[in-house]
């Protein structure tokens, strides 16, 4: 009878990497499918608050963004270390929101005009002095629908 | 002979690295935050020229907020971790039977509404006031929102688990419609004043 032997050493055969440039294909489709870049460059620090009860805002292009906050560290020389507001890439007074709510309008399709949302990111330190004035001037505008973005979180109580 | 010449085979070994490379930049520039907030609705502009209706005093339960963040409720100070409590007591609803109206002293008037799904039922007519100053700061605007509007979901929790036996958020995806009445039982009644300019800054 023959003996099967083992031959003495046994080598690990190497795994093949040839399908590594299909996995990392695959994850690259997925981060490029999802990606959404900034459309704003912020010019306002923005450090919203914790909230707790809070909604998605599911259909963005619905959504119209105002933010409020400093202006940042290296224009502060030039506009100071008031909240301001920002709308879409340039600092704005209060009486341009009008203007702004209505060109936004614009780009939603007719049927869904009256869904518009305004979603306001403003600081947490910002007096609410000019954020009242925002809402007047969103109320005269008659975008009603607004959002306070928050940070979801617990509530440290002070 | 020029049969025989054959194309070289190009190199593939460097495809995962190329890939890579994209796959990083793509990860650094991703952003997967989803927005998310405390959704208001704003009342319409006002007609100076329309009186608004009147309101009895019992009905209404007034927040005040003032330039250093101090809580003023229903003419005592108040305080931001029973500000809940307060809320929920004052919105809390009569689950007793439809004959007679449940009228308590100190608790806001009650109304008697045939409500789909769940029958006649006692809604609170009371509301929530809420008022600021100019130098409030957002942060504890944002805060007493946030406990106004917990307190009315949990007023709605507690109903659904009461009558339909399961979360509120569940029943929300399961039967829009049974939600609905639960809402209509307990309606955000959430009002904000114009605000005042006593302490600026």
């Amino acid at each position: 009878m023959a003996k099967i032997r083992k031959k003495g050493k046994k080598e690990t055969p190497g795994i093949s990497t040839a399908s590594l440039p299909d996995i990392i294909f695959m994850l690259l489709f997925f981060f490029m499918v999802t990606t959404v870049m900034r459309e704003v460059e912020l010019i306002v620090t923005v450090s919203p608050p914790d909230a707790s009860e809070v909604q998605k805002l599911e259909d963005k292009s619905l959504v119209s963004y105002i933010y409020i906050g400093e202006p940042i560290k290296r224009l502060q020389k030039s506009m100071g270390k008031e909240p301001r507001i920002q709308l879409n890439d340039a600092f704005a007074e209060v009486n341009q929101l009008k203007d702004f709510v209505f060109q936004s309008s614009l780009k939603i399709p007719e049927y869904d005009r009256k869904k518009q949302i305004i979603s306001m990111k403003i600081d947490q330190l910002t007096k609410m002095g000019i954020v009242s004035d925002v809402k007047q001037e969103l109320r005269e505008a008659n975008a009603l629908k607004i959002n306070y973005s928050t940070k979801k979180g617990f509530i440290a109580s002070k | 002979m020029a049969y025989n010449r054959k194309v070289p085979e190009i190199n593939a070994g460097s495809m995962a690295d190329i890939a890579f490379l994209l796959l990083i930049f793509f990860l650094v520039t991703t952003t997967m935050d989803v927005d998310s907030g405390i959704s208001r609705k704003l009342p319409p502009p006002v007609d100076i020229n329309v009186k608004p209706p009147p309101i009895k005093e019992r009905n209404v339960l007034i927040v005040l907020i003032n330039s250093a963040d101090q809580l003023l409720v229903k003419g005592n100070i108040g305080d931001i971790s029973t500000l809940k409590r307060d809320v929920k007591e004052f919105l809390t609803p009569t689950f007793s039977g439809n004959t007679e109206s449940p009228d308590v002293d100190g608790h806001p008037e009650v109304k008697q509404v045939e409500i789909e799904g769940i029958g006649k039922f006692w809604v609170s007519k009371g509301i929530v006031s809420m008022q600021n100053d100019r130098g409030t700061s957002y942060k504890m605007y944002i805060h007493v929102q946030n406990e106004l509007a917990a307190a009315v979901s949990e007023l709605r929790q507690e109903m659904s688990k009461r009558y339909f036996g399961m979360d509120f958020f569940v029943l929300l995806k399961k039967d829009p419609e049974k939600a609905k009445s639960i809402q209509d039982a307990i309606p955000m009644a959430i009002s904000e004043a114009e605000p005042v300019s006593l302490g600026d800054k």
